[in-house]
């Protein structure tokens, strides 16, 4: 799904990305692990596009979205993106972070598909031609609607439904990390990229993050999360990457890695924090 | 005190018989007028100034665009009011040969001088709120316009309404200026009241009343649309 071949970044002259080559395939959760500074969030960052590669390619659905020409916004729609931060957006309510985006480009494709329709009606009336119409079987009320009653499904589905119009600064911090996991669910993304999703949360939150995390990995969801949580790591995930030095030492699966890693520089870190 | 009952009664006579009121509410519209609409179009411009300046600079056309707003904002910040006043009105208007009444003339050119300064407090806005609001708009795929206008600006307003504020306050003090061009203002309405009988002691203590008024009203207003815009946040 998506093919990551000779990736570098660098900022100024510092290489903090050397050549990383790998693929993700549908269904994978893939576990990024290593010390601070070692490329990991940079890695995944340049996998959509957040930080911009400065060589190498990346292959999504057959498309390189390293390509400047490329529509970038519309890749992001179909990868979703966690953050330590959370970023929920301050301006909004719970509900509206979640409907944001949904019914902006909701709406945005029904106002592009009513223009193509005008102009192929017009030219219908001058050219004497019968060309078709685009089929629109939706309205903006429709939208709305629609991405309403999914956002009050998936905060239901968080147990969340009573904080529906409250603002985050009201929330903790696992409660805002949970709506903006279904924030980026709402676009009904084909991966989710998760950017250390659970350090900057208090530790008796952590759980519910990891619970809600773990129950769409059970569902099928392709995952690529850079953690510290080894536990959580070896648990869901079915690859994982040991990156260090801006390259990925070992590829393998958890209970290879946990358990007999090959590389020393990984005996060394998981040493440390096992 | 029986010398300032007599000004009290000569002003009170003016301002009733010989029409002075009239000149005053005249006045009082067209400065609380050139203040409101000067600041609708400084918040306009500068808005637009701050989101060119902060957007990433990656072609040619956006670097100069830039240069063309920094050298915009030198400008306006550059030159007293008055000397902008006098060049539209006695040196632009005549060269491009168009006549705008002079009223007209200043709410434009109040609004462009306060573009120069708003474009620097949206800036400053902009740049406080927390850049991971951008991150998240363009991580769902929003655009950088869209996540700009639906995400940073509003909490970047809200961040900056006390500096706002006081934009406002300092163009309705500083429209004192414009009978230099010949509008009709607070000033010119008393300072006509007091050159009828060259009596200007009560007209110009009256005004600074007015003025203070003015200001107290404009804090009010401004302190309530502060508190409108808070319940967002926790700090109540």
């Amino acid at each position: 799904m998506i093919d990551v071949i000779n990736l570098n970044k660098t900022y100024g002259k510092l290489d903090v990305l050397k050549g990383i080559t790998t693929s993700i395939r549908q269904g994978e959760k893939i576990a990024i692990i290593g010390p601070s500074g070692s490329g990991k969030s940079t890695f995944l960052r340049c996998l959509n596009r957040m930080e911009e590669p400065t060589g190498g390619s990346i292959v999504f659905d057959g498309r390189d979205i390293t390509d400047p020409k490329a529509d970038i916004d519309e890749h992001r729609r179909q990868m979703g993106m966690v953050f330590q931060h959370f970023n929920l957006f301050n301006n909004k309510t719970v509900l509206e972070n979640i409907m944001l985006a949904p019914v902006y480009l909701g709406l945005r494709d029904l106002r592009r598909l009513r223009r193509r329709n005008r102009l192929i009606r017009l030219r219908n009336l001058f050219g004497g031609g019968k060309l078709p119409l685009h089929p629109i079987d939706t309205s903006a009320a429709r939208i709305k609607a629609e991405a309403r009653e999914n956002a009050l499904r998936l905060l239901k589905r968080i147990g969340l439904e009573d904080k529906a119009d409250a603002y985050p600064s009201t929330l903790s911090g696992g409660q805002k990390q949970r709506i903006a996991i279904v924030r980026a669910l709402a676009m009904n993304p084909k991966v989710l990229l998760f950017d250390e999703p659970t350090s900057a949360l208090d530790p008796e939150m952590v759980g519910e993050v990891l619970d809600l995390i773990r129950q769409l990995a059970d569902e099928g969801m392709t995952m690529v999360i850079v953690t510290h949580e080894m536990g959580f790591a070896r648990e869901v995930a079915t690859r994982v990457l040991f990156m260090d030095g801006g390259q990925i030492l070992e590829d393998d699966a958890p209970e290879r890695i946990f358990s007999d890693p090959r590389h020393p520089r990984t005996r060394e870190f998981l040493s440390k924090v096992l | 005190m029986g010398n300032f009952d007599k000004k009290l009664e000569r002003f009170w006579e003016v301002f009733i018989e010989h029409g002075g009121y009239v000149k005053v509410l005249t006045g009082l519209q067209n400065t609380v007028w050139i203040a409101v609409a000067g600041l609708a179009i400084g918040i306009l411009i500068g808005t637009l100034i701050a989101i060119i300046r902060v957007a990433p600079k990656s072609g040619v056309l956006s670097r100069a665009l830039d240069g063309l707003c920094v050298f915009y904002v030198g400008l306006f910040r550059g030159t007293p009011i008055v000397v902008q006043l006098l060049v539209a009105y006695y040196v632009m208007l005549p060269l491009i040969g168009v006549n705008i009444p002079a009223l007209q003339v200043c709410v434009i050119v109040f609004g462009l001088n306060s573009g120069a300064y708003v474009s620097e407090i949206m800036r400053g806005g902009i740049l406080s709120v927390d850049p991971g609001q951008m991150e998240a708009g363009r991580a769902l795929g929003l655009n950088y316009r869209v996540t700009m206008l639906k995400i940073v600006v509003p909490q970047a307003v809200k961040n900056i309404v006390p500096t706002l504020g006081n934009e406002f306050i300092t163009l309705i003090k500083e429209t004192s200026v414009v009978s230099f061009v010949g509008a009709a203002d607070l000033y010119v309405a008393f300072n006509y009241i007091g050159s009828n009988n060259y009596e200007f002691m009560v007209p110009y203590l009256i005004m600074a009343l007015i003025y203070i008024a003015l200001v107290a009203i404009a804090a009010l207003i401004i302190r309530q649309l502060e508190r409108s815009l808070r319940k967002s946040d926790r700090r109540h």
